[in-house]
């Protein structure tokens, strides 16, 4: 089993007509058949769009409208980031479960409104700021390369898109592989937190062992481990592997990340590797290491 | 962004608040034109840099007995004299380092007299998701020794946005600081106002530091600290104005006109990752392995041949590269175009300190070949700890 998305997950993208959204919708049609579905503009409703390859999906005026021709549980947001936000809430309003929102750059106060709006519904948003979510040969929402997964045992989530990928890369190359990768963006507001995807790896059968990948900036890991730790006791474990990017960088700066800076003395790195290590978590030095580390936790 | 002391007064000025009057200037002729149009009997003269800490401050060139950063004067000579001393001069305060910074400009302020200090701040708080007032009575005061220290001091607040400043809301902080009369009616507004200022010009830090009681029981904004959240700058080309590029770093602002996330670093290797998560696990990599990055730079996902290159000549002009680290896990970013970037680089510019590249994922083999047949002298690595292994050797030897 996987989390959150598998092969019959059908997926509207807000944003498609845009070149990235175009790019990413032709390589997840082509990773293992994704579903899809739809995408939406508001002023492009009942054309279509062709992909690369002759690809076309249709294209509706809104997200309620889409989601009520196709059935799409799912939307993935490609659109700017002036527009991100209003996407969003486009999408919690039709109703959309899961939500992904790939774009950067979105101003922090525009997911302030979201997150309160969020909260309210029964909707899921992970990002944004975030390369999506992948379960290897089934669904593909988002940036992540599709060519280093592999279906397997390990449940891998990051703040980071590229430590998503050497987690992955790692994993693989192990022979361990995946169920899930998820993303969950470098933003200091956000929609799904460690916490959240933490209690679906620990719920999911199929998910033998844990990388998650930390940053600097904010509590999420300190969070996350504390979860762990009461989970533990009430005898819910599984192995983690984790690692916090950010060791080295100087505080007050933001690295990147618009998330990732340690302020007030808070955020620093060693805080969130002694929590980690203290709910039982095998915290990589290096991050080149992490599929080794995984597999020695795992003899 | 941050900007000024008196840039943000300025701004929160035009919301209402109540604000000192003052005068920014950049020379002497312009000091004594602004000491002359105030009335006094106390000048307050406050060095305008983008760092906390200045009253606690020394200026690198004078006495060591000499005052700090921020001067309070009582007759018209001594605040030109004050001013004087100041000007061109570098202040070091705990936030700057130990190489500090030019002072290039003065705010000369109306003295206040004050009877108690305050301490406010707004800004998001990531484990709510929500904007935040931080209330103390510990005004004046560093507030993260104050959270240390006395952390039943620091009140919390959080507003819920479609809700903004209840009446609720400002009572509390009223309370928190044992606001009374017009002090208090003077605080209920002035909280409504702050929060306008914030939300509406996406500020990702309003710090009032101290927020003063006068001895007539008014209300003042006595400093301001105030930084913008650099992702919607887009909205507010008012607030790009006030943008200093003397306070930056000169390879920053050449790396923001291309888009990159550079910051620079104390040490000797230059690092071009593509993903922050990456960049700054490969800063980390490379201290692990016993030597210090340069630079941190992500090069983002969408990375154009251009902007390759324009990033590889901002690592080489820093004078105190000793050897690149070039890491790079292909998603979005293809390897073959890092690779071209690096290539083209160097053509340009030359290549004077050992280079270590590592390439994985999309477009790797193209990526390789392209390095391997330019005849560049490049280090290939395998992975991430091969690489900083083969860059520090390459370094220390």
């Amino acid at each position: 089993m996987s989390i959150l998305i598998n092969k019959d997950t059908k997926i509207i993208v807000q944003g498609l007509t845009g070149k990235t959204g175009t790019f990413h919708t032709e390589q997840a049609l082509a990773y293992h058949g994704t579903k899809m579905v739809a995408g939406t503009h508001p002023k492009k409703g009942g054309t279509n769009w062709t992909g690369a390859n002759g690809e076309t999906l249709p294209i509706y005026a809104s997200v309620a409208e889409a989601k009520d021709a196709t059935g799409a549980t799912a939307s993935v947001i490609y659109v700017p980031p002036a527009g991100a936000a209003a996407a969003i809430e486009e999408a919690i309003d039709a109703g959309i479960d899961l939500i992904t929102c790939i774009t950067e750059g979105v101003p922090v106060l525009d997911m302030v409104r979201v997150k309160e709006k969020l909260d309210a519904s029964p909707s899921r948003l992970v990002g944004p700021n975030c390369p999506g979510l992948m379960t290897p040969d089934e669904c593909k929402i988002g940036i992540m390369p599709g060519s280093i997964f592999r279906k397997g045992s390990v449940g891998v989530l990051s703040r980071s898109g590229t430590l998503t990928y050497e987690a992955v890369f790692q994993t693989t190359m192990a022979g361990l592989g995946q169920t899930t990768a998820v993303g969950i963006g470098g933003d200091p507001v956000k929609g799904t937190e460690f916490i959240d995807v933490l209690e679906l790896f620990l719920a999911d059968p199929e998910t033998q062992s844990i990388i998650m990948i930390g940053e600097i900036g904010g509590s999420a890991e300190e969070d996350a481990a504390q979860f762990l730790k009461d989970e533990a006791k009430r005898g819910r474990s599984k192995p983690t592997v984790g690692f916090i990017a950010g060791r080295t960088a100087p505080p007050g700066r933001t690295m990147g990340h618009a998330g990732a800076v340690i302020s007030g003395g808070k955020g620093g790195a060693e805080d969130k590797i002694e929590a980690m290590q203290s709910a039982g978590i095998q915290v990589s030095p290096s991050p080149a290491k992490l599929g080794e580390t995984l597999v020695e936790m795992l003899k | 962004m941050n900007i000024h002391e008196h840039q943000a007064k300025e701004v929160l000025k035009g919301f209402g608040a109540p604000v000192a009057n003052g005068v920014a200037i950049t020379s002497l002729d312009q000091a004594e034109a602004a000491v002359a149009s105030m009335p006094g009997p106390v000048w307050v003269v406050k060095s305008q840099i983008h760092a906390g800490g200045r009253g606690k401050g020394k200026f690198k060139e004078l006495p060591g007995d000499a005052k700090g950063g921020v001067r309070v004067s009582f007759s018209a000579e001594d605040a030109l004299a004050n001013a004087k001393e100041m000007l061109g001069n570098t202040l070091v305060t705990k936030q700057t380092g130990p190489a500090g910074k030019q002072v290039n400009r003065l705010y000369i302020e109306d003295g206040a007299e004050i009877d108690r200090e305050l301490y406010l701040s707004i800004l998001v708080d990531r484990e709510t998701g929500k904007v935040s007032f931080v209330a103390s009575t510990e005004g004046g005061m560093d507030i993260e020794a104050v959270a240390e220290e006395t952390p039943e001091k620091i009140h919390t607040i959080g507003i819920t946005a479609s809700k903004g400043v209840t009446d609720a809301d400002a009572e509390k902080l009223a309370d928190a600081y044992g606001l009374t009369g017009t002090a208090r009616e003077q605080g209920n507004k002035l909280f409504r106002t702050l929060y306008e200022a914030f939300t509406s010009k996406d500020m990702s830090l309003l710090e009032i530091n101290p927020l003063i009681v006068t001895k007539s029981n008014d209300i003042q904004v006595l400093d301001a600290k105030v930084s913008f959240d650099g992702n919607a700058l887009f909205r507010h080309p008012d607030i790009m104005e006030y943008r200093d590029e003397t306070e930056e770093d000169a390879k920053e602002i050449e790396a923001s006109k291309y888009d990159l996330a550079y910051i620079a670093l104390d040490g000797e290797i230059g690092c071009m990752v593509n993903g922050a998560g990456l960049a700054m696990a490969t800063m980390d990599i490379i201290k692990l392995y016993g030597a210090e990055p340069a630079n941190f730079l992500d090069v983002g996902g969408g990375a154009t041949t251009e902007k390759v290159t324009a990033a590889f000549k901002i690592i080489t002009s820093d004078p105190n590269v000793k050897g690149i680290l070039v890491n790079i896990f292909g998603g979005i970013m293809r390897c073959d175009v890092i690779a071209e970037g690096v290539v083209q680089a160097v053509k340009d510019v030359g290549l004077k300190v050992p280079l270590v590249v590592r390439l994985e994922g999309t477009k790797v083999e193209e990526g390789k070949k392209i390095i391997n047949e330019s005849g560049l002298n490049v280090i290939a690595a395998d992975d991430l700890d091969d690489a900083a292994q083969k860059i520090v050797k390459a370094v220390k030897g």
